[in-house]
This record gives structure tokens, sequence and C-alpha cells, in this order.
């Protein structure tokens, strides 16, 4: 096994904890002030279930308009940002169809997990929740384990 | 007044996203390419958030378990399942084979969809397809 190799040129320390810093003042605020867990995989997935299944068993957007409070403060982010500074850049190494088969995966696998980063991430994780810290171990070892064989071993 | 400040979480959350570098899929895979030159960055981006935290879940948990509701009046709602089972693990193993695929995961998603980056926009959709895909047809019932 070869010694770990740092990318120092592309780590970003100071904004990674400014950024860890804000995502976890809003999940702060969240709990405290709206009384819920913010992770993003169920904010979305409640409201989106609600509208497909036309209110026949589940109650109307109306039940989830903080969770569509949040969603449209998230979408917000990017515009406010652009207020002060450019974006920075983005960029994807996969074609449409793996993108579409990564949502797929990435859309069935919170559900069934029941969180993604930051449900079971940072919130699972900052309640101590043995349950929250098993989905994670097996969301980083799978995310590992892809990446791996998909640059390198493959 | 939840809902206004569901809405400054969200945008503060979001702002946190893009300055954590969470927002680009390419941060994203440096930081889970384990065997090729490692960025680790985004391990401190999760480890400040848990950080900071930390203690108002906890003061949350303990106002819950006094009856207190939150500053806008809802109630307090932590999960309470603790139960660690295949479905839990296959999730967590399913979502991590696509955000390693990707390089997304639904909030950065989300934000970088709104920024107008097409490949967010393809991932979202199938994205909620395969949620609809979950609860349609392969939740327990």
């Amino acid at each position: 096994m070869p010694a770990m190799n740092i990318a120092w040129h592309n780590f970003t320390p100071v904004a990674a904890l400014v950024g860890g810093l804000l995502i976890g003042l809003a999940s702060a605020l969240f709990v405290l002030g709206v009384g819920r867990v913010a992770g993003i995989a169920g904010i979305v997935a409640a409201p989106w279930r609600a509208l497909w299944a036309r209110g026949r068993r589940l109650p109307t957007l109306r039940a989830h308009r903080t969770r569509l409070a949040f969603i449209a403060g998230l979408l917000l982010a990017p515009w406010a940002w652009q207020i002060w500074a450019p974006l920075p850049a983005a960029s994807v190494d996969v074609g449409n169809t793996g993108l579409v088969l990564a949502g797929l995966l990435v859309g069935v696998g919170v559900r069934m997990g029941n969180g993604c980063t930051s449900g079971h991430g940072v919130c699972g994780l900052s309640r101590f929740s043995k349950r929250s810290l098993a989905n994670v171990l097996a969301f980083m070892v799978a995310g590992f384990v892809t990446v791996a064989l998909l640059r390198h071993l493959l | 007044m939840a809902a206004l400040l569901a809405l400054v979480c969200g945008l503060i959350f979001g702002l946190g996203l893009i300055a954590g570098g969470m927002t680009d899929p390419a941060k994203v895979k440096g930081f889970l390419d384990l065997l090729g030159p490692w960025d680790p960055s985004l391990a401190l981006v999760m480890g400040a958030a848990i950080a900071v935290a930390v203690g108002p879940f906890a003061l949350a948990k303990r106002r819950k378990d006094r009856q207190q509701k939150a500053w806008s009046g809802e109630p307090i709602e932590l999960p309470e399942v603790q139960t660690i089972d295949a479905r839990l693990i296959g999730g967590g193993v399913l979502f991590g084979t696509g955000w390693g695929i990707g390089g997304f995961c639904p909030g950065p998603a989300l934000v970088a969809l709104s920024s107008g980056f097409l490949p967010a926009f393809v991932f979202v959709i199938a994205m909620l397809v395969g949620m609809a895909l979950h609860d349609r047809w392969l939740a327990r019932r």
C-alpha cells in the first residue's frame, strides 16, 4: 500500500471550515427554530411525494411549507452568493448516462436509508446516532470504492 | 414565522455548501478519490458542521424532553428510530455509489441546479424519479 498522496494544491481548509460552519449553523437554527432535522433528502422527498401522490392519502403541499421554504432558501443561495462574488467553478467527469444513473441511485438510496450527507451525516452524527453512523460509514465506503473502481481499477 | 426561518436556514445552508466546495462534483470526487491525489477538504466541511451543531442538537433534545417547542412554536421532532438493518446499510451503499459516480449529493445538486449548471439539472430529475420509484414500489409497507 503506497503512502497516501495528499493533493495540497486542491486542499482548501479555510473555505472548507467556513462552509462547514455555515452548514452547522443552518442545521442548528433549523432544529432549534423550526424543530426539525435539516436532512435534504427528506425535505425534498416529502413534498415531492405529496405532489406525485396527488394528495390521495397524504396532506397537500401546505403541510410542507417549511420544507418548501427551506428548499427555496437553498435555491436562492447561488443568487445571493453572486451579489458579492462569482460562483466557484463546477465540473463533472461523467456524461448524461452517468448522471442519470447517479441520480437514480442517490434517489433510491437516500429514501431506502432514510437520509443523506446532511440528515445522517451532519445532523445524525451531531446527535451521536449509531443508526446514522452506520449509514454514513456505508455511503462513505461505497463512495470511496466507486471512485477507486471508476478512476483506477476498471 | 417558521417558513421564513426555514427559508433563512436553507439560504445559509446553501451558502455553506458553496463556500465549502460541495457544489463542485470535481471537488467531491477529489475527496472520494483515496487512491489518487486526495483532497481532504470535505472532511473539514463535515467536521466543522458537526462541531458547530453538536451543542444545539443537545439543547434541542433537552427542550424536546421537557416538552418545550421550537422558537417558531412548532413541536421539536427528532428521529426516534434506532434500528440498524439491511435497508439502512443498503440505502447507504446505493447512495454512496451514486455519489461516487456523479459527485453530487442532494443538497449541493439543488444549489448547483439553481446556479444554472446543466449536469445538476439532469441529476436532480433522475434523483426525483429515484425517490418516487422507491417510495412507490420499494418502500416497506
